[in-house]
């Protein structure tokens, strides 16, 4: 608690001295509520544990129905997978089941850090004026499934409850129309096996159609469906409470999405960029909001320790500016100025949920989590959608 | 991709290590790379489990990387010392591999601290795993993942566990 007061007063007192200089200047204009603006909020999330999660709320419909809907709150928005993720606790409506050959489809989704699983239903995504019909959705930890296959509990933990999500449901718009792509769409062994069908208890892989597999939402909607914009305020260093932001729908298709002078950043088959740091190309990078920090290299390239109670973050004696430069797969560089703080200070605040200089090791690469995003609108382009600053995939800021 | 050592990567870094390389290109299906901690003899499981055809075989001094490439297209390479203890994994690919198998032994205490950690964590990000007798990391998202791991008790003396990768 001390440390808690401690953090209070120091962020008191910056506010009473607004030139001191530590406050960063925002520099980016968030956009209004409109028929294309979904609002997103930076919280503790559902489960009230969650630094730096970015969440917005979801309206899911019966298919073709408009009256027949629920609006899911505490979903995570992320930039880095594809698909609308629901825990089965969250959802009260009885959407229809994806079959195949008269067999429930199953999905188990790798994430990076664990894996969901539950069945494919169908459901119509409604967000901001905007709607996407009758899109494959996964109901994670839908009862009826309980039965995992050793195949999907091989690639990591679970996460199909609340607490171990740490969201009510994932809404991934991130560069690819479909969660997994031609790779699923083939039977052999050269499928991933993501998605089965299954018979009691007992599930097989399948090979699941291109059009049958999770979607992007965006991509589905009847306008504004090239992309989206991710616009959140500049974040004080010592973190906030909460922050307010905007998820516009579309790339230069409303007045309200016009790109600008943002510089396009291409992107491998994989959704990687480069980052270059000390003269050091790393490959493999990415946006994303849904990792809750700035990921990147190891303690002995950055010079940053670890903290002592979690290998997750860095702790470094006192906060430490950084320079990296993005180089996308078309050659575009840019400078990219960014900040570490201890993140056992700033995650002692309880009272915030926000820290703008969370960061921790990814070794080998970075991952721009969701601190790169304060103070940035930041474009992701879908695959293969046109936009006025060329095809997606790509990142623009 | 991230830590996907390229051909020429490779040969670079063996040259600066001052060892002989010697490059095997396939004919090695009888004896490829275990699981992590295990002999080089029970190799063949893996390729079987991975549905994978080892690429080639790349050894040194003190120790041999198989690397593995399996249909779905994610890549496996078993770090295998002198004495035939497999002392390091990695991966990468647009999924993860079968880690029951490229763990092995290690598989169940990895479980078991992942989902120690997601208690204690704060959100979404990639894993990091550091236990008494061995390293789990992984990182990337959906359609690009890599990973690793590696048992420090077997890394060869004067081998740098970055060459894990």
């Amino acid at each position: 608690m001390a440390l808690k007061f401690f953090a209070l007063a120091v962020f008191g007192t910056l506010v009473m001295n607004p030139e001191c200089g530590t406050t960063p200047a925002s520099t980016n204009v968030v956009a209004a509520p409109a028929q294309n603006v979904q609002p997103i909020t930076v919280n503790s999330g559902p489960a009230n544990n969650y630094a730096n999660g970015l969440f917005t709320s979801v309206t899911v419909c019966m298919p073709g129905s408009a009256s027949n809907c629920q609006t899911i709150d505490g979903v995570l928005v992320d930039t880095g997978s594809i698909g609308l993720r629901i825990l089965s606790s969250a959802l009260t409506l009885n959407l229809p089941q994806q079959t195949a050959n008269g067999s429930p489809v199953v999905e188990c989704n790798q994430f990076v850090d664990g894996f969901t699983w539950g069945p494919v239903q169908v459901a119509d995504i409604a967000m901001a004026g905007e709607r996407a019909g009758a899109v494959p959705i996964q109901v994670i930890g839908a009862s009826g499934f309980s039965t995992i296959p050793a195949s999907c509990t091989s690639t990591g933990p679970s996460e199909d409850t609340l607490d171990t999500l740490g969201a009510n449901g994932v809404l991934g718009i991130g560069l690819f129309r479909q969660d997994c792509g031609p790779g699923c769409a083939v039977a052999g062994a050269s499928n991933p096996g993501l998605y089965f069908t299954c018979s009691g208890s007992s599930c097989q892989p399948t090979a699941e159609g291109i059009a049958q597999q999770l979607q992007n939402p965006v991509w589905l909607f009847a306008k504004d469906n090239n992309g989206v914009i991710v616009e959140l305020p500049a974040v004080s260093p010592l973190g906030a409470a909460t922050v307010n932001g905007s998820l516009v729908f579309g790339i230069g298709t409303q007045a309200n999405n016009a790109p600008g002078s943002a510089a396009v950043f291409t992107v491998d088959g994989q959704g990687t960029f480069t980052t270059v740091y000390q003269g050091q190309s790393y490959g493999g990078s990415f946006l994303d909001t849904g990792s809750n920090a700035l990921y990147f290299l190891d303690s002995r390239t950055s010079g940053l320790p670890l903290c002592p109670d979690t290998a997750d973050f860095y702790c470094p004696a006192s906060s430490q500016s950084f320079s990296a430069t993005h180089r996308g797969a078309n050659g575009t560089t840019g400078a990219v100025p960014f900040g570490v703080a201890n993140a056992d200070t700033l995650l002692g605040n309880l009272s915030f949920s926000v820290f703008s200089l969370l960061a921790g090791p990814n070794p080998g690469s970075f991952d721009w989590g969701l601190p790169f995003f304060f103070g940035r609108n930041v474009l992701t382009a879908i695959e293969s959608q046109n936009t006025p600053l060329g095809f997606g995939p790509y990142w623009a800021y | 991709m991230i830590a996907k050592p390229s051909p020429s990567l490779l040969w670079d870094q063996t040259s600066r290590w001052a060892v002989a390389v010697i490059l095997a290109v396939l004919g090695f299906s009888t004896q490829a790379a275990a699981s992590l901690g295990g002999d080089l003899g029970s190799i063949q499981t893996d390729q079987v489990r991975l549905q994978g055809a080892v690429m080639r075989v790349t050894s040194s001094d003190t120790f041999t990387v198989h690397e593995m490439r399996a249909s779905t297209g994610t890549t496996v390479r078993e770090y295998v010392s002198s004495s035939g203890k497999v002392f390091g994994v990695a991966w990468d690919g647009p999924t993860v591999p079968d880690l029951r198998q490229v763990l092995g032994d290690y598989f169940p205490a990895y479980i078991e601290a992942a989902q120690a950690a997601q208690k204690k964590r704060l959100g979404h990000g990639p894993i990091r795993i550091e236990a008494p007798t061995f390293i789990v990391e992984q990182s990337g998202h959906p359609r690009a993942f890599v990973g690793r791991a590696y048992v420090p008790q077997f890394v060869p003396t004067g081998i740098g566990t970055e060459l894990v990768r």
